[in-house]
């Protein structure tokens, strides 16, 4: 489903990827994990197509797609999805307002018929039961006032609703207490099929307790450095990331 | 060139879409100004000889003002000799109904998507159209009248209901007000005029449609609701003007007032032309609008929607006289290019326990001008009263400029008086967070700034919102900064 060769970013003048190489296939759950500043947030932005990250060599196939080619809305309407680290807020504009704004936007680029507001209300309760969020929260204005928590279900909500080929979680952990933590997770295995994939974005390996990855991936100075199964990540847990500096360092 | 850039460019770009214009055989009267023209405009339409003193007295008044120099705002000097005061489409006579209307006409408005016929209308909305410096038709005018409800063009009003005109008329905007009041007031040519009797709710929308249509002419059109004792009515005006290279003065007065219990909800959507993208044309839209809160418990409610005009010089007004009287203001203006607005209001407390809410939302873009200036003066008996004041500016790339000018006088110690102000930019994240749903950003442009407006617009009647919606999403297509 997705295929990244060699990729290399900078931003401005400062590289940041060096070389990434990934296959996913449809129903796996790929886990990125790596040392502040070790470029994970960055592949999920080049994913995304955010403007301030410049590729300047390797490719990258979706669904036998240039994704490089296309534009961020673009990508999105072929399926991928970015939970954002920082959900933004936008003032005046509901979730609900959101949501039927992408999602139509999304169903015209496919060729589909815009979902009239009953359609797109029996979709949304489906959804809302799916990923147990506060039915209040999505009325109010997009992520203002919403606690970290809030923030980061509404996001897995917009995901259940958008139904992505391609989910990349960034940092969906930080900022959650265990029991939002549990919620979240929850919300995102329901969400899993044969047919879809998820990367997830981490520093800590706790997300991994309730979402079990099929991958591990560390990633390291824009690299990635060692690939594994989950048991990776407990490794990793245990010695730190230290273990994969110096292990770099020697080599 | 960056991408801020380019999409800044494709909507200098944009085409303003009522630029049109009709060929209409018109009834002209000579350029300039002169005790002759006033004399012409007021013999025309048949005036009594009480309406061409009370011009002339105004005319007079006004050869001694000056231009207000006072507003943000630049442009050329007027030359005041150099417009036509009054320009008629040609009717073979009065209409008496709609299907005596000039079927040229009634197209006009349809290109507009304002229909006159009453049965295509919606329903719930009566309509005056005013073309140039005439009303042409107003619909539902039978159905108004069995409920004691007048709604006709302002010529109509001197016509027939001679009486509540001289007494209302100027006793709100007196015709010495200032610059453009005086020059309104001895060249007016109609507008429109209505009366809700005591008791009555207005069980209909009222709208006035402006039109300007002839070139080089001006347009003055003069609007005065009367609200008797406990009535309601919630009235809109609409406005667009072809796309011509000089610019054309539109200088008009509103008149509201309201009695005891008495409620007038009054809406605009201006959408003016511009001018173009180097700010070549457009209208200058110098507008008076004030409302009295003359009985106990009225309440006056302004809301607007400016997305047009070259320049915009406007303050609708509240005199909250009678006590616990209410006075509302809620604006958007939107301005773009090279586009200059100076708008907001003045709450004149003066009777006790008196409110007033102004929400005031500005959003420039391209290199254009938005300033807010609004007054809250608290006067000396006005025990108990209050203000609340919110002003916000949206800024949309960098080439533009908010302003805020608040004024606050208060001279009795028991005012409680509030005022917030904000400033933002539409951000990249909020841009990109969008594109990342599948939302262009065009489509997420609208949204933000619909979020942004939307206090405002929802003070706005239901079918009018949505077009405000579109017009706001118009105005600024493909504008991020």
């Amino acid at each position: 489903m997705l295929k990244i060769k060699n990729i290399h970013a900078r931003v401005e003048d400062k590289t940041i990827l060096n070389g990434i190489n990934l296959d996913v296939k449809p129903g796996e759950v790929h886990a990125i994990m790596g040392p502040n500043g070790s470029g994970k947030s960055t592949l999920a932005s080049v994913l995304a197509g955010r403007e301030d990250f410049e590729v300047t060599e390797g490719s990258i196939e979706f669904l036998g797609k240039d994704l490089l080619k296309m534009s961020p809305e673009d990508r999105a309407r072929e399926g991928v999805f970015l939970a954002f680290q920082y959900p933004v807020e936008i003032p005046g504009v509901s979730t609900v307002n959101f949501m039927k704004t992408a999602l139509n936007k999304i169903r015209e680029y496919r060729g589909q018929d815009t979902l009239d507001a009953v359609s797109f209300l029996t979709l949304m309760k489906e959804k809302i039961k799916l990923v147990d969020i506060d039915q209040s929260l999505l009325s109010r204005s997009l992520n203002e006032s919403f606690s970290g928590g809030e923030k980061k279900r509404n996001e897995i909500f917009q995901m259940a609703m958008l139904e992505p080929k391609l989910a990349i979680l960034d940092e969906t952990d930080s900022g959650l207490d265990i029991d939002a933590l549990r919620i979240v997770a929850n919300g995102v295995n329901k969400l899993q099929t044969k047919d879809n994939a998820t990367i997830i974005v981490t520093h800590y390996q706790r997300l991994l307790d309730y979402i079990v990855p099929d991958y591990v991936h560390v990633l390291y100075n824009g690299k990635i450095v060692k690939s594994g199964t989950k048991e990776l990540a407990m490794e990793l847990e245990e010695k730190g990331y230290d273990w994969i500096k110096s292990e770099m360092e020697v080599a | 060139m960056s991408k801020d850039n380019q999409v800044l460019e494709e909507f200098t770009s944009r085409e303003y879409e009522h630029g049109w214009t009709v060929d209409l055989d018109s009834d002209t009267a000579p350029k300039g100004l002169s005790e002759d023209i006033v004399r012409f405009i007021s013999a025309k339409k048949e005036e009594p000889e009480w309406l061409l003193e009370w011009r002339l007295k105004a005319y007079r008044h006004w050869k001694t003002m000056k231009e207000p120099k006072w507003p943000n705002v630049k442009y050329p000097s007027i030359n005041y000799q150099d417009i036509i005061y009054y320009s008629a489409p040609k009717q073979k006579a009065q209409p008496k109904n709609l299907s005596e209307v000039d079927p040229e006409l009634i197209k006009t408005f349809e290109k507009l998507g304002i229909s006159l016929t009453e049965q295509k209308r919606l329903t719930g909305v009566a309509v005056d159209a005013v073309i140039d410096s005439i009303s042409v038709a107003t619909t539902f005018k039978d159905k108004l009248g069995e409920l004691g409800i007048i709604f006709c063009s302002f010529s109509e009003a001197v016509r027939e209901h001679p009486e509540l005109v001289k007494k209302y008329l100027g006793t709100v905007v007196p015709p010495n007000d200032n610059y453009f009041a005086a020059l309104n007031s001895a060249v007016f040519s109609d507008g429109s005029f209505c009366y809700i009797p005591k008791g009555v709710r207005c069980p209909m929308e009222l709208s006035t449609y402006f039109r300007i249509n002839a070139a080089n002419t001006g347009q003055f059109e003069r609007t005065l609701i009367i609200a008797e004792d406990d009535s309601y009515v919630s009235y809109l005006e609409g406005c667009t003007a072809p796309m011509r290279d000089e610019n054309q003065l539109h200088a008009a007065v509103v008149e509201l007032y309201a009695m005891k219990s008495a409620e007038i909800k009054y809406s605009t959507v201006q959408n003016w032309y511009p001018g173009d993208k180097d700010g070549k044309g457009g209208i200058y839209n110098f507008v008076t609008k004030r409302g009295i809160c003359a009985g106990d418990h009225s309440k006056i409610s302004w809301t607007q929607v400016e997305t047009g005009a070259a320049i915009t010089w406007k303050y609708p007004s509240c005199i909250l006289k009678g006590d616990y009287s209410n006075g509302e203001f809620y604006s958007v203006a939107v301005t773009n290019n090279f586009q200059q607005a100076d708008t907001g209001t003045k709450m004149i407390h003066i009777g006790k326990n008196t409110r007033s809410r102004i929400v005031s939302k500005g959003i420039s873009a391209g290199k254009s001008q938005n300033s807010y200036r609004g007054q809250v003066h608290i006067l000396k008996r006005a025990e108990n009263a209050r203000n609340f004041s919110q002003c916000d500016s949206l800024l949309m790339g960098d080439q533009c400029g908010a302003h805020t000018f608040p004024y606050i006088d208060v001279e009795n110690k028991s005012a409680h008086v509030e005022h917030e102000a904000t400033t933002s930019k539409i951000g990249e994240d909020q841009i990109f967070y969008c594109l990342q749903r599948g939302i262009d950003e065009e489509a997420a442009v609208a949204l933000i700034v619909n979020g942004y407006a939307k206090e405002v617009l929802k003070q706005l009647p239901m079918e009018f919102a949505v077009e405000a919606q579109k017009l706001l999403a118009l105005t600024l297509e493909g504008s991020v900064g």
